[in-house]
C-alpha cells in the first residue's frame, strides 16, 4: 500500500515537503491540510500586494492543476487534535484523517496586542491574505492610519498604508526602528527613507489604548496621553510559533516544537518544519527558532527526505533573509545584532534568533563602509566573519553569504578590514575571488 | 558626454546583455512574489525559473532587465552566456 503523508499546513514548509516528497515517492499519498481557505500562496508577497505592485491573482505560484498533477491533495479544513498512538488528526468538520507520517508546517501568528480596544474592528495584523484584503478595504475607509510594532512585517504594513492612506503614523517604542538586528546606522537609514515617503514617525511612543465609537476604532491614546485620529491600528509585534496542536498531542514543545537533526518531533512518526519547528543551531548548540521564507523551505525539504526515509542529518546554515527596507534590497547574514527589541513582544516574521549571537559572538567586531544608500556592515570575529548585513547595492552579498557560511579563514585580511578607512568591499571582493579561484583549484 | 553618446552607450550595453547575458537567479533569495512574472513584458514566468533555479534561457528573452530591476530582492542577475563552454 501507498505510504499516506498527511502535512498541516501550506505555508512555505509545508509545499516544499510536498512537492519534495512526491519528487521522491511517485505513488505516495500526498494530503495538505490547511485552514487558509486561499491554500499555497505567498506569504511575503503580500507586502507587495499591499503597495500595489502586484494584483492579488499574482501571488499563487501554482495553478490549482498544476498541483493536481503533481497528485498533491489540497485539503481544506481546520486539525483539533492529533492522536499519534492511532495515527489519526481530528477534524473540525468531524472527520478522521490517518496517516502513516506527519509534517507539523503550522506557521506562526501574530502575537495579539494586550491593551484596551484591541477587539475594536480595524485593529488589524498580517498573518494572510485575508488579513491584507482587510487592511486594503480599511485603508480605502480610513483618513488616517497608525502601525505599532517593529521588524519586516511593521514596516510592509505601513508602507503598504502609506500607498493608500493620506496619512500613515508609525509608532516606535524606543529610539530606533529593529534595534537589536539593525544598527544606529541601518536604522537611520531606513528612518530617513520612511520620513521621505511621507510616513509620520514618533519615537519614544507608546500605545495606552484605542479608541472606537459603534464598535470601530477612532483613534488611539499613548502612554504620554497625545491622542491620534485614526481608523485603521495595525499591530506588527512578533509572531507565535503554533504550538497548540502539538502541546495538545504531548510533543515536547519549549517556545516551538523541539525536533532533532532529522526534524523528528518527540513523537514517532511525527515530524516538523518551518516557523513552528525549534531547531539545534551548531554554532551555539542552542535550540532556535527562525521564522524565515528560505529557513522554511529549506527544512520543509529536508523534513520531507528524512519522512521519505533517507536518514540525512540536518545541519542548520547561518540564517540569511534577503527583504526590501523601505525600498533598500537589504541582505541579512549570520549573527548581525543583539538584546531584544522593545518594539517586539516576540520574535518577528523575517527573523532568526541567530542574528543576535550569544556570548561566544560578543568578540566579534564591527567595520562598516557606506556611501550613501550603499551600506556593508560585517561582523569579523577571531577568524571567521560572523555575520553581515548589506543594504542596497548587493554586489557584496553573495561573496558574504559564502564566506560566512563556510567559516572562511578571513586571518590573512582581518588587520586590512579593521583598519580606520579601510575599503572594505575592495578587500573582501578581491579576497573571495581568489577563494573562489582556489577552491576551484582544489576540486577541479 | 553629449545626449547622443550616452544614447548610442546605452543601446550598446544593451545589445551587449542582449547577445552575452542571460538573466539567473538565485533560488534561496526568492519569495515567490511573482512581481518578476508580473512585469515580464512576453509573459515568461520568471517565478518559475527562480523556483526551479534555471537560467532564463529562452530564445524569446528580451535581456530588457525589467524582472532583475523589479525583484525586491535582489533574486535575478544577468550573467554572461559563456558560450563555448556549454
Amino acid at each position: 500500500m501507498p505510504t499516506r503523508f498527511v502535512i498541516i499546513g501550506a505555508g512555505a514548509a509545508g509545499m516544499a515537503a510536498a512537492t519534495t516528497l512526491r519528487s521522491l515517492d511517485s505513488t505516495a499519498e500526498i494530503v495538505v491540510l490547511t485552514d487558509d481557505s486561499y491554500g499555497y500562496y505567498s506569504r511575503p508577497g503580500l507586502a507587495y500586494y499591499l503597495t500595489g505592485e502586484i494584483p492579488e491573482r499574482q501571488l499563487f505560484p501554482f495553478s490549482p492543476h498544476e498541483l493536481r498533477d503533481m497528485n498533491i491533495t489540497l485539503h481544506q479544513g481546520r486539525a483539533l487534535a492529533i492522536d499519534p498512538v492511532a495515527h489519526e488528526i481530528a477534524l473540525e468538520a468531524g472527520e478522521l484523517l490517518s496517516y502513516d507520517r506527519l509534517l507539523l508546517a503550522t506557521g506562526s501568528l501574530a502575537a495579539p496586542a494586550e491593551l484596551p480596544g484591541a477587539g475594536l474592528e480595524g485593529v488589524v495584523k498580517l498573518d494572510n491574505l485575508e488579513d491584507a484584503r482587510r487592511i486594503i478595504a480599511g485603508a480605502q475607509r480610513a483618513r488616517a492610519a497608525v502601525v505599532v510594532g517593529g521588524g519586516i512585517t511593521a514596516l510592509e504594513i505601513a508602507e503598504g498604508l502609506r500607498h493608500r492612506c493620506r496619512n500613515t503614523h508609525y509608532l516606535l517604542r524606543g529610539e530606533r526602528y529593529w534595534s537589536n538586528v539593525l544598527d544606529e546606522t541601518e536604522s537611520a537609514i531606513v528612518e530617513g527613507r520612511l520620513t521621505a515617503e511621507g510616513i509620520r514617525l514618533h519615537r519614544r511612543t507608546e500605545l495606552a489604548s484605542i479608541e472606537g465609537r459603534d464598535g470601530h476604532v477612532t483613534a488611539v491614546v499613548t502612554k504620554t496621553g497625545e491622542r491620534i485620529e485614526c481608523g485603521l491600528v495595525a499591530v506588527a509585534i512578533g509572531v507565535q510559533p503554533r504550538v497548540e496542536l502539538a502541546r495538545s498531542a504531548g510533543l515536547v514543545v519549549d517556545r516551538g516544537v523541539l525536533v532533532d537533526e532529522y526534524f523528528r518531533t518527540s513523537q514517532r512518526e511525527v515530524f516538523a518544519a518551518g516557523d513552528v519547528a525549534q531547531v539545534r543551531d551548531p554554532l551555539t548548540g542552542r535550540t532556535v527558532l527562525d521564522t524565515l521564507w528560505s529557513a522554511a523551505l529549506d527544512q520543509g525539504r529536508a523534513a520531507a527526505s528524512n519522512m521519505a526515509g533517507s536518514a540525512t542529518p540536518y545541519i542548520k546554515p547561518p540564517a540569511l533573509n534577503v527583504t526590501r527596507l523601505a525600498g533598500l534590497t537589504t541582505t541579512l547574514i549570520g549573527a548581525v545584532g543583539r538584546g531584544r527589541d522593545a518594539d517586539l513582544v516576540a520574535i518577528a516574521r523575517g527573523d532568526s534568533e541567530t542574528w543576535r549571537g550569544t556570548g561566544a559572538l560578543t568578540s566579534a567586531i564591527s567595520v562598516e563602509d557606506v556611501s550613501e544608500v550603499n551600506r556593508v556592515r560585517m561582523l569579523v570575529g577571531e577568524r571567521t566573519l560572523v555575520g553581515a548585513v548589506v543594504m542596497g547595492d548587493q554586489s557584496l552579498s553573495r561573496p558574504l553569504e559564502e564566506l560566512v557560511a563556510r567559516q572562511v579563514d578571513v586571518s590573512d585580511i582581518r588587520a586590512a578590514l579593521l583598519a580606520p578607512g579601510a575599503d572594505i568591499s575592495g578587500i573582501i571582493g578581491r579576497f573571495w575571488r581568489q577563494w573562489r579561484q582556489h577552491v576551484a583549484s582544489q576540486t577541479g | 558626454m553629449g545626449l547622443l553618446a550616452k544614447l548610442f552607450k546605452r543601446d550598446r550595453a544593451r545589445r551587449e546583455a542582449l547577445v552575452t547575458g542571460e538573466v539567473t537567479p538565485e533560488p534561496q533569495r526568492c519569495v515567490q512574489c511573482g512581481i518578476c512574472s508580473y512585469y515580464c513584458p512576453i509573459n515568461i514566468d520568471v517565478r518559475r525559473h527562480a523556483w526551479t533555479g534555471e537560467p532564463v534561457i529562452e530564445s524569446r528573452c528580451l535581456t530588457c532587465g525589467e524582472c532583475v530591476a523589479r525583484c525586491p530582492r535582489g533574486v535575478l542577475h544577468f550573467q554572461r552566456i559563456e558560450l563555448f563552454d556549454r
